[in-house]
C-alpha cells in the first residue's frame, strides 16, 4: 500500500478565464523563487538582490528612464513577434533583423549624401524597416517555397547579420576618426534621434513603438488580415479550407515582425550610440529577449507594452546588481532564461490541473467491514 | 438465472464534476462477469468519463468502485491493469514508426533487451483464440484502423485484462472491420472475458450486447436486458424524446445539371492514383449519394471538387463553366459549399462560435468594410444563425471547442448552407454524431434539396445513403462501380459493388 501522497496531472475540460490571466504573473514569480535559490547558493542574499533590482529599475528617475530606454527595442521587436507567433510563424531571428535595421540606418546616415536634414531620420527609419523586412523574408520564402522550418533558418540569419556588422565595422565602414576601434564615424546631428532631457529616452522611437503596439492590436483583432493570421495560427487546415492564402499570411507576418525589429535597430544606433559598433555593443540580445516579452504578453500586442517595460526593468536592475553585488555578467541571461522557461511551462497549468492525493490507509478497514457484512 | 455471482464491476454513486458541468451525476453501474455490457448515450452523456474513472485516468469526486467484489482504489491505469481492466480508447495510443510486437512489448516489465522477441509467441495464441490476426513485424503506420485496433486489444489482453472497455470502437472502422470486431468481442465473452462496449449506435447495442445501461446528461436513465427492449425505446431513453426513423422526403422536380464531372483523375498524398477516371453529374434539387468503404478515393474526389487537391486529368463543370483546378476561394464564391468529414478541418476550435460562422465570408460585406471587420455585423450574423439552426451555446463568444459534436456540426452547417449554395458537398456529415443531431442534419440536407441545391453526399453509412439519396453511386478502388436510381438500389447490390465484385450496367442518361 502506497503511503506517500501522489501528485498527478489531470487534463482540464475547460480553462477558466481568470486562470489564463494570472498564469504569466505566477510563472514569473515561480521563476524568481528558483533564481532566489541560485542566488542563495552563490552566497548572495536574494531578497536584498531583488530589492536592489527593484530600486535600480524603478526606484529612481534615472533607473526609470533607463528602463524605458531598454523597453523601446523590446516593445518594437516584441510587438512584431507577438503577431508572427499568433500565426504560428516562429520568427526567432528578430536579433538579426534588428542588426540589419541598424546597418541600413547607418548607411543612410553616413554614406548617402544629399538628403535634406529634416528627411534624414525618416529615411533612416524607412531604410531600417525595409532592411529588417527583407532580411526576415529569407526564412519566410524558404518556408513557404521549400517547407524549410523557419525556426532554424531565422536563427541562422542572426549569425549572418552579426558577422555582416563585424565585417563592416572592422572593414570598409571603420571610422577614420575612431582611433582604431571597431566603430563607424559618429552620425551627423541630423541623423541623431532626439532624447528627452538628460535621459537616453529617444522619444520618437518610443512613440513609434507605442503606435506599433496599438496598431498591431487593431490589425490582429479587427481586420480581415488579422482574422487570417488568427485562423492560420489556430488551424492551418481550416485556413486552407476557407480559401486563405497561407503563403501570403506567412510572408506578411514575417515582413511585419522583421520591419519592427529593424526599426528597433535604427533606434539603437541613431538614438543611443550614434554609430554602428560591433554587434554586442548595439544589442545585448534584444531580439531574443523580445521572444520572452511576446510570450509573457500572451501574444497580445497591447500586453507587450507592459511586459517590455517589465523586462526592460529587469535588464536595468540586473545590471545594477551585477555592479553592486559582484555577480557574474551571465546573471541577466539567467533571469531571461528562467522566466521564458517558466512562462512557457506555466501554460501547462492552463490545460492541466494538479491533483494531490493523500494516502488512504482507511481503505483496508473499509474492505474488511464490507466482507463482514457479506 | 445463474446463482449469485460477484459482479465483475460495480460502480456506486459515482460523481465527477468538471468546471460548469456534472459529467457523472451519482451513477450506479453493475457489469456482470462474462457479459457484454453496452454503455449507450449521446455524445456528452458521460460514458467516456465514467469509463476513464474505472480505468484510473480520472478520479471520482464521490462514489466507490468494486472490482470482482473488492473495493478498489484505482489511482492510475497501472492500478486498473493490475485489477485486470483494459481499455481501448477511441484514439489509439500506439507508436506509428514501431512494429506491432514492439508496441505490445512497450512498458512491459522485464525483457530490457529485444523486448519484442518475448511477445511473439503469445501473439499466435491470441490469433488462434480470438481471431485477432496481425503481423508482428508490420509497422503501425502501415496498418488500417481496424488492424491498429486489434493491436490495442491484444495489448490489453497481453497485460492480463479480463475486463475490457471499448470506447466507441466502431467509429473508425469499415463495415467489414466492424463485422470482424463484433465476432472478436463475442469470442472474448465466450472465453469468459467481460466487455464494456461504449457506443451511441443503436444497431451495435443489438448486434453484440447482453445488457445495456443508458446514460443521459450524466445520469443513468435505464438498465435493460438487450433482448427485452427495442430500438425505439432505447432511442427515446437516450435522446429524451421520440425520434423519427423515417424522414419525410418530398418529391422534387429535378432541374438542369449543376455539376458535371468528366473522367476525373486525382492522386493521393503519396502520389498514387486515387481517383481513376470518374464521371457523374448532379442536377438541381438532386442528392447523389456516394457509397463505399472509406479509402477508395472519396476523400481525394471531394478535395479535388472543392479546390484543395490538384486535378491531374479530366474536367469539372459547374453550370456548364469549366472550374477545374480553380482556387478554393474562387469555388466558394461560385457557391460551392463543403461540409468536411473531419470537423477539425472545417472549424477553428479556439475561436468563438461567431468567428467560426464567418470563416468563409470574413472578407466580404457586410462582415468586412474595407480591411476592418464589422463587430456588430458579425454579432447579428451569429445571433441569426444560432437561432435559425438552433445551435445550443452559452453565447456567440463561446469558443467553439466547448460545444458538443452535434452543435459544432450545426455551426458548420449553418455557415455552409445559409448562403443559398449552388452545390453542397457533404462528406460523412453525421459521423460520430448522436441520434438527435443526426436526424437534424439529415433534415437540413433534405430541405436544401427542396430549395434546389445540388448535393453530393459521401457517406459510409448505408442507412444514410438510402434515406437521403435520389441516385446512389458506389466507389471502389478509385472508380465508380455504377450509379443506380435510389428506388432500384437494394442493399445486396450496393454491398456487392462496395466490395468491388459486381459492376452495374453503365447508366443510361
Amino acid at each position: 500500500m502506497n503511503t506517500w501522497p501522489r501528485i498527478r496531472l489531470e487534463k482540464r475540460s475547460d480553462t477558466p478565464h481568470w486562470l489564463s490571466r494570472v498564469t504569466p504573473g505566477l510563472s514569473v514569480l515561480a521563476a524568481l523563487l528558483v533564481i532566489a535559490v541560485i542566488f542563495g547558493l552563490l552566497g548572495v542574499n536574494p531578497w536584498i538582490a531583488y530589492a536592489r533590482i527593484l530600486t535600480g529599475a524603478f526606484g529612481s528617475l534615472y533607473g526609470l528612464s533607463e528602463t524605458v530606454t531598454k523597453a523601446i527595442p523590446l516593445m518594437l521587436a516584441g510587438t512584431g513577434l507577438a503577431v508572427a507567433f499568433r500565426a504560428r510563424v516562429y520568427n526567432i531571428g528578430a536579433e538579426g533583423q534588428l542588426l540589419i535595421g541598424a546597418i541600413c540606418a547607418t548607411g543612410v546616415a553616413l554614406f548617402i549624401p544629399g538628403i535634406p536634414d529634416e528627411l534624414r531620420l525618416p529615411a533612416m527609419f524607412l531604410a531600417g524597416a525595409l532592411g529588417g523586412a527583407v532580411w526576415a523574408l529569407v526564412p519566410a520564402v524558404l518556408k513557404a517555397r521549400l517547407r524549410i522550418d523557419e525556426v532554424l533558418t531565422s536563427l541562422m540569419t542572426v549569425y549572418i547579420a552579426s558577422e555582416l556588422v563585424n565585417y563592416l565595422v572592422y572593414g570598409p565602414w571603420k571610422g577614420p576618426s575612431e582611433w582604431g576601434f571597431p566603430y563607424t564615424d559618429k552620425f551627423p546631428l541630423a541623423a541623431q534621434i532626439p532624447r528627452i532631457g538628460m535621459t537616453r529616452i529617444h522619444y520618437p522611437t518610443l512613440i513609434l513603438a507605442l503606435l506599433a503596439a496599438v496598431l498591431a492590436y487593431i490589425l490582429v483583432q479587427r481586420t480581415r488580415w488579422g482574422f487570417e493570421i488568427r485562423v492560420t495560427g489556430e488551424n492551418p487546415e481550416a485556413a486552407r479550407y476557407a480559401g486563405m492564402n497561407y503563403l501570403r499570411t506567412a510572408i506578411l507576418v514575417m515582413a511585419l515582425s522583421g520591419a519592427l525589429a529593424g526599426i528597433a535597430g535604427v533606434g539603437e544606433v541613431a538614438g543611443i550610440h550614434y554609430r554602428l559598433r560591433y554587434p554586442q555593443g548595439i544589442s545585448p540580445g534584444y531580439g531574443f529577449t523580445a521572444i520572452i516579452v511576446a510570450w509573457l504578453a500572451r501574444l497580445n500586442p497591447l500586453g507587450v507594452i507592459l511586459t517590455s517595460l517589465l523586462i526592460g526593468g529587469l535588464l536595468v536592475g540586473g545590471d545594477a546588481i551585477q555592479l553592486a553585488m559582484g555577480l557574474p555578467s551571465a546573471t541577466v541571461y539567467l533571469f531571461n532564461g528562467m522566466i521564458l522557461l517558466f512562462v512557457l511551462s506555466g501554460d501547462l497549468f492552463t490545460r492541466y490541473r494538479i491533483r494531490i492525493e493523500l494516502p488512504e490507509r482507511v481503505s483496508v478497514l473499509v474492505r474488511q467491514e464490507r466482507e463482514e457484512v457479506r | 438465472m445463474p446463482h449469485v455471482t460477484v459482479p465483475a464491476v460495480e460502480m456506486r454513486g459515482i460523481v465527477k464534476r468538471f468546471p460548469g458541468i456534472v459529467a457523472n451525476d451519482h451513477i450506479d453501474l453493475t457489469v456482470r462477469a462474462g457479459e457484454i455490457h453496452a454503455l449507450l448515450g449521446e455524445n456528452g452523456a458521460g460514458k467516456t468519463t465514467l469509463m476513464n474513472i474505472l480505468y484510473g485516468i480520472y478520479h471520482p469526486d464521490e462514489g466507490e468502485i468494486f472490482v470482482k467484489g473488492q473495493r478498489a482504489h484505482i489511482r492510475s491505469p497501472r492500478d486498473a491493469i493490475r485489477l485486470g481492466i483494459g481499455m481501448v480508447h477511441q484514439q489509439f495510443r500506439l507508436v506509428p514508426s514501431h512494429t506491432v510486437a514492439e508496441n505490445i512489448a512497450l512498458g512491459l516489465p522485464g525483457h530490457f533487451f529485444f523486448p519484442d522477441r518475448a511477445v511473439r509467441q503469445r501473439l499466435q495464441e491470441f490469433a488462434r483464440r480470438y481471431g485477432l490476426h496481425v503481423d508482428p513485424d508490420a509497422r503501425i503506420w502501415q496498418l488500417s484502423a481496424g488492424e491498429q485496433q486489434r493491436v490495442e486489444i491484444i495489448k490489453a489482453l497481453y497485460r492480463g485484462a479480463d475486463i475490457l472497455i471499448l470506447d466507441e470502437p466502431t467509429s473508425m472502422l469499415t463495415p467489414r472491420e466492424i463485422e470482424e470486431l463484433m465476432t472478436t468481442v463475442r469470442r472474448m465473452a465466450d472465453e469468459g472475458h467481460t466487455v464494456i462496449f461504449i457506443t451511441h449506435k443503436l444497431d451495435e447495442v443489438f448486434a453484440v450486447s447482453d445488457r445495456v445501461t443508458v446514460l443521459r446528461q450524466g445520469k443513468v436513465v435505464a438498465i435493460r436486458e438487450t433482448a427485452r427492449t427495442d430500438k425505439r425505446e432505447l432511442a427515446r431513453l437516450m435522446v429524451g424524446r421520440d425520434v423519427l426513423f423515417r424522414l419525410e422526403k418530398r418529391p422534387v422536380t429535378i432541374g438542369p445539371t449543376v455539376l458535371e464531372v468528366r473522367n476525373l483523375r486525382v492522386r493521393s498524398d503519396r502520389g498514387l492514383p486515387a481517383v481513376r477516371g470518374v464521371s457523374f453529374s448532379i442536377a438541381r434539387g438532386e442528392i447523389l449519394g456516394i457509397a463505399g468503404v472509406a479509402g477508395n478515393g472519396q476523400r481525394e474526389l471531394v478535395e479535388a471538387l472543392v479546390g484543395l487537391r490538384q486535378v491531374e486529368k479530366g474536367r469539372v463543370l459547374l453550370n456548364g463553366e469549366d472550374i477545374t483546378n480553380r482556387s478554393p476561394r474562387d469555388l466558394v464564391r461560385r457557391g460551392i459549399c463543403y461540409v468536411p468529414g473531419e470537423r477539425l478541418v472545417g472549424t477553428v476550435p479556439n475561436l468563438s462560435v461567431a468567428e467560426n460562422l464567418i470563416l468563409k465570408t470574413y472578407d466580404q460585406a457586410p462582415i468586412c468594410r474595407g480591411v476592418f471587420l464589422d463587430t456588430q455585423a458579425i454579432a447579428s450574423h451569429a445571433d441569426a444563425l444560432i437561432e435559425q439552426y438552433a445551435v445550443t451555446t452559452p453565447s456567440r463568444e463561446t469558443p467553439l471547442k466547448l460545444l458538443s459534436g452535434g452543435n459544432i456540426q450545426r455551426t458548420i452547417l449553418a455557415r455552409e448552407t445559409s448562403g443559398a449554395p449552388v452545390l453542397l458537398i457533404a462528406a460523412h456529415p453525421t459521423s460520430g454524431l448522436d441520434v438527435g443531431a443526426t436526424e437534424y442534419i439529415r433534415q437540413v440536407l433534405l430541405s436544401q434539396r427542396e430549395k434546389g441545391t445540388a448535393i453530393l453526399l459521401v457517406s459510409e453509412d448505408l442507412e444514410e445513403i438510402f434515406q437521403l439519396s435520389d441516385r446512389i453511386a458506389v466507389m471502389y478502388n478509385g472508380e465508380i462501380m455504377g450509379i443506380l436510381p435510389a428506388n432500384q438500389a437494394d442493399l445486396e447490390r450496393i454491398g456487392m459493388m462496395m466490395a468491388g465484385v459486381h459492376r452495374a450496367e453503365p447508366e443510361v442518361v
